[in-house]
């Protein structure tokens, strides 16, 4: 009886203690935070600023799947493969290397200047509001184009010889109703995640016309040192979360078109030949507009990355030692929290951004220490409850199938508490919590937010290290870095996604 | 002695009803799909609790013992053996969930030979055959040695000659043990093969065990239905 109550008492206080770690800051948000009638006219238009370019990206990028996901859905090639599991890459890419590329193709000096300045076309630019689209429908075109994807495959392939057999025409039948169910969502995830992007509107945007909420925010502490105006702001910010996460949660996907008999669909829609070059078409800008940046970053890193100073060196461990700690405490948090009240608790951190929980974390700290002094656990702590969530979507659907399958036999072995853990459940969830660990270590590596609260010199990490490095104009040191960056930040994913699969 | 005494069982859409004594060495469990055979064992090894009743064995109630605790052991219909350990770390398990002493090992070794699986605990279950994994699955409720062994259809996706050598399989060593055995079945030729006893689930109830022969001598009328005779 006493087990049974630990095993439930557990995920309760863990849940809750979660809940504080989010909750804490927040209230010390709310406690400082002026009215509305502290915010002037630059405030205001960085709100508007916020949705409508959280709206605009998230469009272009669901619209430019579209195509995509069709082109990939019907056509077979080399590398096919590859190329899908490369639509991966962009979640877990430092968002500020991915800039660096971004620059490297688009920039003042970039290929398609250089290219356009051959051809006499006018030059482009690509710092404020347009930029900042660009970098966003960079990371979101494969978000959107893999769950598009994800839709078309979800389609019985019976649902495909009905239409072939009937010669109705694919969109119509098919496309547009599943459309009509995955879109909406797509688009949701993308503006979530648009209006917390802190490194992008850094990097790219600022000004007048480019200022998100969060820039606001980081402009508040740094530049007026107004905490009051910064709490006000993080609670606007916090607000705009909240309505989004909830809209999200509406509209989930409902029911699909129907069970099928999981045969591999065979396509009649992708076989003439103007489809075919359309569809290739897609295929290629999608291709070349993710390919090319990862190049730049590569070809151009390389001579910087042999004559990297101590700082970035220094500051790349510091980044390493905050990512494994960031990993041990998401993992510790996630696997008792790993229940259907724990995964809400653990959601709090979608509606929550980085920077109001660094906000929070600051104002709580200032007046017992220098903030810098505490940048790394802070920085620690908001990576792993930051991660939490894609942590315990990962985890619960294994570990409910691991006790589904398991449990009662586990019980009428009388294998309980620790000895469950230990002998049934983790290796059950070697897989998972690889991958899970890999994608905390790696988003923990790349996060350019927080730190740039906390941070000075000193405390830098090395993605504030790296944008130090840029803001002071010495790109082939930023670019060296930024190769440094990508590789540990990838390097970390695979150790540990291979680990949880060696032997498994 | 197992006795189901005036239990009721109240689920959403389900209700069944049993009070019965069974005293058979082994007692087949029939009757058509979702009569209730399977929540019947489900309450005797402590995974469902009964809205009403008890649950006794030689008179002591089992209320509120966890199913480590109740002398009962069971073989499932699958997910036996914990597919990420040996066949001989799954046995161990039906001893400690430490490591296993050199004096466990060889009580491991000895089921092993005697489910004639011998040389075989090195390997893990998905290198087995199906029967295979059935004979180490019953090798590992020998060695939990308690005195009531239930089967919850566990043989039920391998074919009926293998079937038959592993129900023959578990009569003989259950009776070589002293072990009472309850078989769930949907098929009577299983009950004929090695039950003395047969007792009928239909519509949400349990009928009190009988002798096979003379319960197919002489079918009761819902056994009838059951059997389309």
């Amino acid at each position: 009886m006493a087990q049974r109550a630990f095993a439930v008492t557990l995920p309760f206080v863990w849940a809750l203690f979660a809940a504080g770690l989010v909750i804490g800051p927040v209230v010390a948000v709310i406690m400082r935070a002026g009215g509305l009638g502290g915010l002037g006219t630059p405030e205001y238009a960085a709100l508007w600023f916020t949705i409508w370019q959280a709206a605009l990206s998230a469009a272009v990028s669901v619209v430019l799947a579209i195509p995509v996901a069709r082109a990939l859905s019907r056509q077979q090639f080399p590398g096919r493969g590859a190329l899908i599991a490369l639509l991966g890459a962009p979640f877990i890419l430092p968002v500020i290397v991915a800039v660096l590329g971004l620059l490297a193709v688009f920039g003042g000096n970039g290929l398609v200047n250089q290219i356009g300045g051959w051809l006499g076309l006018p030059r482009i630019d690509i710092y404020g509001y347009h930029g900042v689209i660009l970098a966003h429908v960079f990371f979101n075109l494969p978000l959107a184009t893999r769950l598009i994807l994800q839709g078309w495959l979800a389609i019985p392939a019976e649902r495909f010889r009905l239409a072939a057999s009937l010669d109705a025409p694919m969109g119509r039948v098919l496309e547009r109703p599943m459309l009509a169910r995955i879109a909406p969502g797509a688009f949701a995830v993308i503006f979530v995640i648009c209006l917390t992007s802190f490194a992008v509107a850094l990097t790219l945007g600022g000004g007048p016309k480019a200022t998100t909420v969060e820039l606001a925010i980081y402009q508040a502490f740094k530049f007026d040192f107004d905490l009051g105006k910064a709490a006000t702001l993080a609670l606007v910010q916090l607000a705009m979360g909240m309505a989004a996460a909830l809209a999200l949660f509406a509209l989930s996907p409902p029911a699909g078109l129907g069970a099928g008999l999981d045969r591999v669909p065979q396509r009649w829609d992708g076989r003439g030949r103007v489809v075919r070059i359309a569809d290739f078409c897609w295929i290629g800008f999608a291709a070349l507009f993710l390919l090319t940046p990862l190049a730049m970053i590569i070809v151009s890193g390389l001579p910087g990355l042999l004559a990297l100073s101590a700082d970035v060196w220094s500051s790349a461990l510091r980044s390493l030692s905050v990512a494994l700690g960031a990993t041990a405490l998401t993992i510790l948090l996630a696997l008792p929290l790993a229940t259907k009240l724990g995964e809400l608790a653990g959601l709090l951190g979608v509606a929550v951004s980085g920077l109001v929980l660094g906000t929070g974390l600051f104002l709580l700290v200032q007046p017992f220490v220098r903030p810098a002094e505490v940048a790394l656990p802070v920085t620690l702590l908001v990576n792993a409850l930051m991660a939490l969530p894609f942590v315990l979507r990962i985890l619960r659907p294994e570990l409910d199938a691991a006790r589904e399958d398991y449990g009662r036999l586990a019980a009428t072995l009388g294998i309980t508490g620790w000895a469950l853990w230990r002998i049934v459940l983790l290796p059950r969830l070697r897989r998972p919590l690889g991958f899970a660990a890999g994608l905390t270590a790696a988003l923990s590596m790349g996060d350019l937010g927080v730190i740039a609260l906390f941070a000075d010199g000193e405390h830098a990490t090395l993605p504030f290290q790296l944008y130090q490095l840029m803001a002071a104009y010495r790109i082939e040191a930023a670019q060296g870095a930024a190769l440094l960056l990508l590789m540990m930040s990838l390097g970390l994913f695979w150790i540990f996604d291979k680990g949880g699969r060696a032997n498994a | 002695m197992l006795e189901l005494r005036d239990i009721t069982l109240h689920l959403e859409g389900y209700h069944l009803a049993a009070n019965a004594e069974f005293k058979g060495r082994f007692t087949a469990l029939i009757g058509p799909s979702g009569a209730g055979k399977s929540t019947i064992l489900s309450m005797i090894a402590g995974f469902l609790s009964p809205s009403r009743g008890q649950i006794l064995w030689d008179n002591r109630p089992l209320d509120g013992l966890a199913p480590a605790k109740r002398p009962v052991s069971i073989l499932f219909q699958d997910n036996n053996l914990f597919p990420h350990l040996t066949i001989a770390a799954n046995l161990a398990l039906a001893l400690t969930t430490k490591r296993p002493t050199p004096a466990q090992m060889e009580r491991i070794n000895a089921a092993l030979a005697q489910v004639g699986l011998a040389d075989m605990g090195t390997r893990k279950p998905a290198a087995l055959s199906g029967g295979q994994q059935s004979r180490a699955a019953l090798a590992r409720v020998l060695l939990q040695d308690r005195p009531l062994m239930m089967l919850d259809e566990p043989f039920s996706a391998l074919g009926p000659a293998l079937r038959a050598e592993m129900l023959d399989l578990v009569a003989q060593l259950a009776a070589d043990a002293g072990i009472a055995v309850l078989m769930v079945s949907h098929a009577p030729e299983d009950a004929k093969r090695v039950a003395d006893q047969v007792a009928l689930v239909a519509d949400g109830q349990l009928f009190p065990p009988q002798s096979t022969d003379r319960l197919f001598a002489d079918p009761p009328p819902e056994l009838r239905a059951y059997l389309g005779v």
